[in-house]
């Protein structure tokens, strides 16, 4: 009763902040649009990319092709749309999959401290000493092209930061009187860990993902364009950045409408995110329920 | 023959190390429990009183096994249970349960009442099916007199006396011997503090508990217990019945204790002689040689005050106290 009165209110708090809500709408429609690509693309031939139009190679955005088309005659709107599904599957399987390596990492590491705690720690340092972005480059070259090792690089690269997240979280919570109590109740210590613990450190973490959506695609399209990406012809924004690259002085649109699709799905997390970290803090929210959730 | 206590603590000592630099170079020692010797019998309620510092607190986490002793032993019903393990452990944790200071931190904020209840059951008796569970939960709800509209409540919900009840439904759902009861009231109301005590007092005759409970407020253990310990940086300076300690008190640090109490009789208030002790607490870092209180006692005996720490010794039939003055060969 109470979670859904309190998510109610954060569902409120975010409608009444104007700009986390615009951002909740760019977030919304960009899943939406992945979700539903494949069939809403134009040309969806065009959109996989195996076509060649040579006859209308590079023509300026048009009420027919109103991105444009391509060096080979692609319709630009079929591949942005299309590309929305890889950034959205590449955006929540790096964070997933940082999420289920980096959270369970730093939530033990900060339960048990001593020895055990800082040897794990440490490896997460020894991740977190590359910028992240030279470590994700790193481990595609050598995973090689492809879907799934963008995947793998770019979540390799991400789990320390939840990790260190989830450690510090861990290490005020661990002290609290209801862990104590768990304790002297005699609970056993994966109980106490996932029961107790992890549902109170959670938020910030929680936040922290959700502003790392963004990031995630704008790291992908980044390998991408840096040639160790997904293959083409895979729709993927970056590399359909990269692909109009070559041509920008003659046909300007090839680049520039993946780019605005990568900027405003990048931006609408970045605010989404924003508002969320406003709404749950613990802080503001008491404020806020204490007026009775009207605001 | 004797009977056996509940609950024995032999000699217990609890220094905290502290550590400086990289290499955790230990550079001295808290000395926060130093040498503690009681018995809390079948039944019976021991209350612990002392100002902040004097490590009642950390007796009852050691008692709690939430620290480890630096020394000294813990028996509860004839078994040392600083060695439990497996079984046993959990046998000791059906037995002794606690109530801690602060029930909004004592209770996991994104739980509800009735799961917060029915944990130690989901724990110790896997027999039970969920039924059965929450006909003990709201079982004990009653008896600990919280609304059954409640269950579904997180504690945030709560008032203090209500949330503070809760933690004692958890603590008794399990129906343990011995109840642990860290400042169960400092930080409620007055009002309420007064319906938690009779509560517990109610409590302790229904399911014949014995209670350690643990405060800084002598109204509030000479209202509940039996007998009482007054601590003073670490030790016990003296131990009596609850009437007996009131009406005689021995130790000069007990004496100015009891006479700051307040009194609600305004003219017996002014009539009454208040001792006052100059200064603070000392640090339990580096205590007082000889009795920890010497610095700050008005009695000063003799010179052994100063080298040599005074022995607890039985004064009186079950009057304990630690003072040169009344150390007879």
């Amino acid at each position: 009763m109470m979670v859904s009165s309190e998510v109610k209110l954060m569902m409120k708090l975010l409608i009444k902040n104007k700009v986390s809500f615009a951002g909740f709408i760019i977030v919304l429609t960009f899943i939406f649009v992945g979700i539903l690509a494949p069939f809403i693309t134009p040309y969806p031939a065009d959109a996989r990319g195996w076509v060649f139009h040579m006859n209308q190679r590079l023509l300026p955005p048009s009420w027919k092709h109103p991105f444009g088309t391509d060096e080979f005659g692609r319709d630009m709107l079929s591949r942005v749309i299309l590309g929305s599904r890889y950034s959205l599957i590449i955006s929540v399987s790096v964070i997933g999959l940082a999420l289920l390596i980096g959270v369970p990492i730093g939530l033990v590491a900060g339960y048990l401290g001593g020895k055990v705690g800082s040897a794990l720690m440490r490896i997460a340092d020894m991740f977190l000493a590359f910028p992240p972005l030279l470590l994700a480059v790193a481990m595609a070259a050598t995973l090689g092209r492809g879907l799934r090792n963008v995947i793998i690089s770019l979540a390799i690269s991400w789990w320390p930061w939840y990790t260190r997240l989830m450690y510090v979280q861990t290490n005020s919570i661990k002290t609290m009187p209801y862990i104590d109590a768990a304790k002297v109740l005699g609970l056993r210590t994966p109980t106490i860990l996932f029961k107790h613990i992890l549902p109170n450190a959670i938020t910030p973490v929680m936040v922290q993902a959700a502003l790392d959506m963004g990031s995630a695609i704008l790291e992908a399209a980044g390998l991408s364009f840096l040639g160790v990406g997904v293959k083409p012809p895979t729709p993927e924004w970056g590399l359909l950045v990269t692909e109009g690259w070559a041509s920008i002085n003659r046909a300007w649109w090839i680049s520039l409408f993946p780019g605005l699709a990568i900027l405003i799905t990048v931006l609408g997390f970045n605010l989404m995110a924003d508002g969320l970290r406003e709404i749950t803090d613990p802080r503001l929210r008491r404020l806020l329920i204490s007026r009775g959730g009207r605001i | 023959m004797m009977i056996m206590p509940l609950l024995e603590v032999k000699n217990l000592v609890k220094y905290f190390p502290i550590r400086k630099g990289l290499t955790g170079k230990v550079i001295g020692y808290i000395k926060a429990v130093d040498g503690v010797s009681f018995k809390i019998n079948e039944n019976e309620v021991l209350g612990l009183v002392g100002e902040s510092g004097s490590g009642k607190t950390t007796i009852a986490r050691c008692i709690l096994l939430l620290y480890r002793p630096t020394k000294g032993d813990i028996i509860f019903e004839g078994r040392s249970v600083l060695t439990l393990r497996g079984n046993l452990l959990r046998w000791y944790r059906t037995r002794v349960q606690a109530v801690f200071q602060n029930p909004f931190l004592s209770l996991n904020p994104m739980m509800k009442v009735k799961d917060i209840i029915a944990e130690p059951l989901k724990t110790h008796r896997k027999d039970l099916n969920k039924e059965e569970i929450y006909r003990m939960v709201y079982d004990i709800m009653e008896k600990v007199t919280l609304p059954k509209d409640l269950a579904d409540r997180y504690p945030y919900d709560l008032s203090g006396g209500q949330a503070q009840r809760v933690a004692i439904a958890r603590a008794l759902i399990l129906k343990p011997r011995l109840l642990i009861l860290d400042e169960p009231t400092s930080a409620l109301d007055v009002s309420v503090q007064a319906q938690i005590l009779n509560l517990l007092d109610d409590l302790k005759k229904e399911f014949r508990l014995s209670y350690l409970i643990i405060s800084h407020d002598l109204s509030v253990v000479r209202y509940i217990s039996d007998k009482i310990a007054v601590m003073y940086l670490g030790k016990i300076v003296e131990m009596a019945d609850s009437e007996e300690l009131f009406e005689k008190p021995l130790h000069p640090y007990t004496q100015a204790l009891i006479s700051a109490v307040p009194e609600p009789d305004p003219d017996f208030f002014k009539s009454r002689k208040r001792i006052k002790l100059p200064g603070e607490i000392p640090s339990a870092l580096n205590p007082p040689p000889g009795c920890r209180l010497h610095p700050r006692c008005p009695l000063k005996v003799d010179e052994r005050c100063k080298v040599q720490e005074p022995p607890l010794i039985e004064v009186e039939k079950g009057h304990y106290v630690a003072c040169w003055k009344y150390y007879r060969r």
